[in-house]
Formats: C-alpha cells, structure tokens, sequence
C-alpha cells in the first residue's frame, strides 16, 4: 500500500476534480480484517488499470442493508437517506462496491428514496476491464491447473442475476473451474444473509455454512472463490472447521486477479 | 328429456357453488392491503405467458415436468371434451362435434384418448410417488393429515376421471363393433355417429362377450359419472391446493417484476423519515391507521394473498430452503399454507360474525412463530424454485418488520447490531472515525 495513496472525495473535491467512480467499500471492507485485504486488493487493480476513482473514506456509513433485512425500515431509510445526501453532494454518477449486500441496496433500493446512481459490483468491474482489454492474467501468481470453484453470492447472483461477471474473471486463469451442483440460479446461501451475519444461527441440525464447505469440499477445490466479505467470513470458518486452511484457500475475485497479476 | 332436465339442474347446482365459493376466495384476498401491480402489462403478459402456460419455471425437475405436463396438457385439451359432453348433456344431442367436424372428430377423439393415458401415466407416477416412494418434499411438518389426503384425493379423482372416460369411448366402440347400429338405435334412440379413438379400438376387446344392454349401460354410466365427476372436481377445487390450477396464471401474470434482491420500500416510513430530516416535507398520502408490517393477514397486501391460494404445497421451495436443508424450524411452504389457513379461518369468522369480529388470533405467532422468521436468510431460493412465482420471503419480511418496528421484538444480537448501525454508522461496534483505517495499516 506505500505504492500509492487511496484518494478520498473529500481531497478531489477540495481540488476541484471528479473521479470516474466512486468505490463504496462497505462496513466490512472497512472494518473486518479479512475484508480489508479485499478492499486493497479491489484498489490496487484500479490504480493499476489508471481509472480515476476515490472512496470515501470516514464520510461512508453503512446503507442499511442488515437493518432492512432484520425489518428495522426506519433505521434503513434513515441511512439511505443520510448516504443519498453525501453521494449527491459530491455529485456521484458511478459507484463500484466491493460488497454484493451494498451493491443491491444502492442499485436497487436507493432510487425510490430519490438516489439515482449507475451501480456494479467489483466482479462486473473485472469483467468489464477484461472485455476492454486493459486487465489480463499475467505478470503474477500462475493459477494454471488449479481447481477453482466459486460460490454465487445470494444478493449477486439470485437477487441480481450477476452469474457470468465472476466467472469470467476466473476463466482467463486457465485454471480448472468446476462448479457446485447447487450454483448460479440454484446457489445454495453461505448462511450469513438476511442479518444472519449478526446472530447466532436458530436451532437446528447443521449450520448453513458447514452444509455449503462440504458440497466445496466434495470437489476437492484449491481455491473456493466467491465475491462478498459475509460469504468469506462463513466459507472460511467452514474450511477451518475441517482444518483444511492448508489445502483449501478462500479468495475473493479480487484477490485472485490481483495476485494473478502480480499486484 | 328428464335426463336433460336432470343435467342442467346438476351444472346450474354446481356452477352456482363454485361461483359461491370462489366469491368468496376473492373476498378473502381482498382482505389484503392494496398495492399497484398493474404496471409494464407487456411484461406481466410474458412473464404469464412463460411461467404459467409454459411452465419453464418446472423443468429444473425434468421428470416432474414431464409428468406434469401430460397433466397439464390433458386438463387444457381435454376440456373441449367436457363442452361437447356438456352440449349433448344439455341438448339431448350424442356426439354433436362429430356432426361438424367430419374426419377431424375421429382425429380430435383419438388425441383425447392419447392424452387421458398419458394424464393416467402421470397421476399414477404422482401417486406412487407420494404414497410409496417416501420423498423428503411430501413430508415435514406442514404436510398434516389434509394435505397429504388432498394430494391423494386430487391424484385419484383424476385417474377416476379418465378411465371413466376411457371406458365411456371403449364401450361405445365395442358396443358398435359387435352389436351393429341397429341394436344401437334400439337402445339409444338414435343412430351411432360412428366409431372412434386411438386407444378405444385396443381398450374394446376388454369389453368382448358383453351385451349390448350392458355395454349401453356401462357407456351411460361412465359417461353421467365422467361429468358429474369433473363438476365435482370443480368444486373441490376452491377447498383444495388444486386451485393452483386456476390461480397460477394471475398469480405469474402480477408476479415481482423488480430484481430479487429489491425489497418493498415503505411509503409509510419515508414519509416520517423524510419529516425528520426536512420539517418542511409534506408527506405524501399513506392508507390510514395501518400498522408497520404484518402480525395478521389483513396486514399483508392482496399479492401476498392470492399467493396463498395459488400454493400447491409442491415443497420446491422448503427443500431449497438453507434453513430448512439444516434442520430449522422454517419452511417457505409452512409460511404459505399458514397464511391460507390463517386467511380462511377470519373468512370464516367474517361470515359468522360479520366484518368487525375479531377472534383474538394472528397470523404471527398463533401459526408461524418468531423462531420460524429469524431463521430465513433471505436468500431467494424458495423464489427462484417456486413455479408459479410465489414469493414466501415477502410475508417473512413483513413478520419481521412487525415484530421490530412495532413491538421492537428482535432477537438480542440482532437489536446489538441495530444500536451499531445507529450509532457508529456499522453494524459492528467500530469508531467511525476508524473507518478510513485499512488504508493505512496495511
């Protein structure tokens, strides 16, 4: 990260510029160890590919996202509303999240509280500057061979029909990707959403993300590849319950890019 | 005559009944909250069109689909066999399509007869499948006694109906074949309009040896219990998951035309949130004396209502359910039959009692339990899997914004994690200050 520095709205503004997209990190991009890799790894390729871009830094706040989906409307609309304000002051068009949970909510539940914005998620990013040419697979970490196989998250997948983004950032690997037999439309959910994320999990048998690692497991997979920091915290904690943290990594699509390219 | 006369009393009966009962249906779901799904007509027509008349949603299921589709097909198709039966039943005619349609009648008779045996072929894999093959889907704990005899009651009238109508064809054909149209017109007073079908030729040698009186009779009777049996049918319909037969196609046609991931945004909150920011908002009008979410039928829209009627308790969605795969309480499909049950119990009190009664139950809690509703994750699968576009998920959402607007009700961590957002902007108890960190402890 001493490369080069993270511009903030706030700096660009003060200077009279307007990035190309504003990265929306998230809470736990921002606040969650593992994720914070994510975040870096999503800004490294952007510096990278030289898009003018900027984050906002300590003005971002969460979207509300849990809170609507635990039914606390109120306290949704009150973020909502609050980010509109900041968004819309800085003038913002075009928004890339590194979070399908934020992706969903800005893209599609912010425009009918008056914030209209051109959102995408990180893997859509990668597809497009793959498609444009500007990002390849060289210069890094060969993954050439290597059994990938990568898990939709609900809200990108299911809730916004983003299958073939992700899965073209893994294709130009020349690894071997193989799927699940629960994927893309019938994906099976990691357990974290609907504000699982921040409760323990009602009685029952087996926790969510024990049933998903084993179909993962099952594959005999080197790389579980997903693209949502709840998805990774509960795919992560599957492989550790197995003690399979050598053998099996869980990276996000980000992460593999960068390294595939040497960032 | 008396058999004419006898005929028109018996579908004025059961068409009056049916239309009774399904007054009262739409009654009920109009006990619902209003909500526009009027809009984009285009699309709603092909998302009807697809869903519901090309039941692509089924195929993720080949074999079911398959077995299905026969159903299906036979239960569009074979219709234009009850209005013939229903013309001569009322006319006193015999066949009276086969007077216009010439050949094509011996053509339209033999399809008939290749989709009942295929409708056969279907509801018998349906039943064994149900009743010996044990699948996970048809059991639960929603699947009590009455809906597992439904599904079995549904399964057997239908093969009662097209072997009556198998034997009804056979009978003729053998009567023809060995007794001659004299001894035809002898017994039914007119002359045979021919033979016909595809499978009747083959069905009539098990009709050799027979009389003619008795293949007159048993052509007669297969014939009276073949269309008092499908009016009957008729009206099992409204007290049965079969209605899905009727209702699938508005259901599909007002679907969610949103992406999955677009929840309901709630007119009723911004209008006080707006407030709050800006005191010289004027709120936009909002239904009067409604309470945030949902603890009762009344409180969910007419959509989510009419889906509860639409349900034919397939379990596509419980068994994609990841809390239900794991062992949890919730089922989608509990979610639906419940508010059903619910629905159907205050219908019932409405006719008892008049509009204002209320019997001291809700949805919430006398039939699905906050356990059930903390347990979903929203994930869209029950959604995606539903055939006909039911969206379970809509109701648990609006349980859950009963439960936390109105009574402030949330699971522990849960109110934890609201404080959080509320207060540091993060669902976790982080600084907000902090929240530029990881871009300088790398």
């Amino acid at each position: 990260m001493d490369k080069f520095t993270i511009p903030t709205m706030a700096e660009m503004a003060a200077k009279g510029e307007e990035p190309e997209i504003l990265f929306w990190v998230g809470c736990a991009g921002s606040f969650d160890e593992r994720a914070q890799k994510i975040t870096r790894d999503i800004c490294k390729i952007l510096h990278h590919v030289g898009i003018k871009y900027a984050v906002l830094g300590t003005e971002e706040s969460c979207t509300g996202d849990p809170a609507k989906r635990a039914g606390n409307e109120f306290l949704f609309q009150m973020q909502a509303m609050t980010n509109i304000q900041i968004l819309d002051g800085y003038n913002i068009k075009k928004i890339v999240t590194g979070c399908p949970h934020c992706f969903n909510t800005i893209k599609n539940e912010y425009p009918g509280l008056g914030g209209n914005y051109d959102v995408i998620h990180h893997s859509q990013l990668i597809q497009q500057l793959i498609d444009e040419g500007k990002l390849r697979a060289e210069g890094g970490e060969s993954f050439k061979g290597k059994k990938i196989t990568f898990h939709d998250p609900c809200y990108l997948g299911r809730g916004n029909g983003v299958y073939e983004a992700p899965r073209k950032a893994l294709e130009i690997l020349d690894a071997e990707l193989v799927e699940m037999k629960r994927c893309k439309s019938n994906g099976l959910c990691c357990g974290a959403g609907g504000a699982q994320m921040f409760k323990e999990p009602e009685k029952g048998v087996k926790d969510i993300n024990i049933e998903r690692i084993d179909e993962a497991l099952a594959l005999e997979p080197a790389i579980i590849a997903s693209g949502c920091p709840f998805c990774m915290t509960m795919l992560s904690d599957g492989v550790k319950n197995y003690n399979k943290e050598q053998e099996v990594k869980v990276l996000d699509i980000a992460e593999i890019t960068a390294r595939a390219n040497g960032l | 005559m008396i058999a004419q006369t006898l005929f028109l009393l018996i579908v004025i009966a059961a068409v009056a009944l049916f239309t009774i009962n399904v007054r009262k249906i739409i009654r009920n779901i109009n006990l619902g909250r209003p909500e526009n799904r009027s809009d984009r007509p285009a699309e709603r027509l092909i998302t009807m069109l697809k869903v519901a008349f090309g039941q692509t949603k089924m195929v993720k299921r080949p074999v079911a689909a398959i077995l299905h589709f026969f159903v299906y097909a036979g239960f569009i198709i074979i219709n234009l066999e009850v209005l013939e039966i229903i013309i001569d039943g009322l006319f006193g005619t015999h066949r009276i399509f086969s007077s216009f349609l010439g050949g094509g009648y011996n053509f339209l008779i033999g399809s008939f007869e290749v989709l009942a045996v295929l409708v056969l072929v279907g509801v018998i894999a349906f039943f064994a499948r149900r009743n010996f093959l044990k699948l996970k889907r048809f059991s639960g704990t929603e699947m009590t006694k009455w809906p597992r005899s439904d599904a079995n009651n549904i399964l057997i009238i239908e093969m009662l109906l097209m072997t009556a109508f198998l034997i009804m064809n056979s009978a003729e054909y053998a009567f023809i074949k060995t007794h001659g149209s004299v001894a035809y017109a002898s017994l039914y007073g007119h002359d045979p309009a021919g033979t016909f079908g595809s499978i009747s030729p083959t069905l009539s040698s098990l009709f050799s040896g027979f009389s003619a009186s008795s293949l007159f009779y048993i052509e007669r009777y297969a014939w009276w219990f073949h269309i008092i049996g499908i009016l009957a049918f008729l009206n099992y319909l409204p007290y049965s998951k079969h209605f899905h037969i009727i209702l699938a196609f508005p259901n599909t046609y007002y679907s969610k035309l949103q992406p999955k991931g677009e929840f309901t945004d709630m007119q009723s909150v911004t209008n006080e949130v707006k407030a709050m920011l800006d005191p010289s908002y004027i709120p936009l009008p909002v239904a009067e004396g409604s309470r945030f979410g949902a603890k009762d039928v009344q409180d969910l829209t007419w959509k989510n209502l009419m889906e509860a009627y639409t349900c034919t308790e397939c379990g596509r969605c419980t068994s994609v359910c990841p809390a239900n795969i794991t062992g949890k309480l919730l089922s989608p499909r509990k979610i639906m039959m419940d508010t059903r049950d619910r629905m159907e119990e205050v219908g019932r009190n409405i006719d008892k009692h008049g509009k204002d009664h209320t019997d001291g139950k809700a949805l919430l809690d006398d039939y699905i339990s906050r356990e059930e509703i903390w347990a979903c994750t929203t994930c869209n699968a029950c959604t995606e899997a539903c055939p006909v576009n039911i969206d379970p998920l809509a109701i648990i959402m609006e349980l859950r914004r009963f439960s936390v607007m109105e009574e402030a009700q949330a699971p522990a961590s849960l109110n934890a994690m609201l404080s959080n957002v509320e207060n540091n902007g993060a669902p976790w108890k982080y600084s907000p200050a902090d929240r530029f960190n990881w871009a300088t402890n790398n």
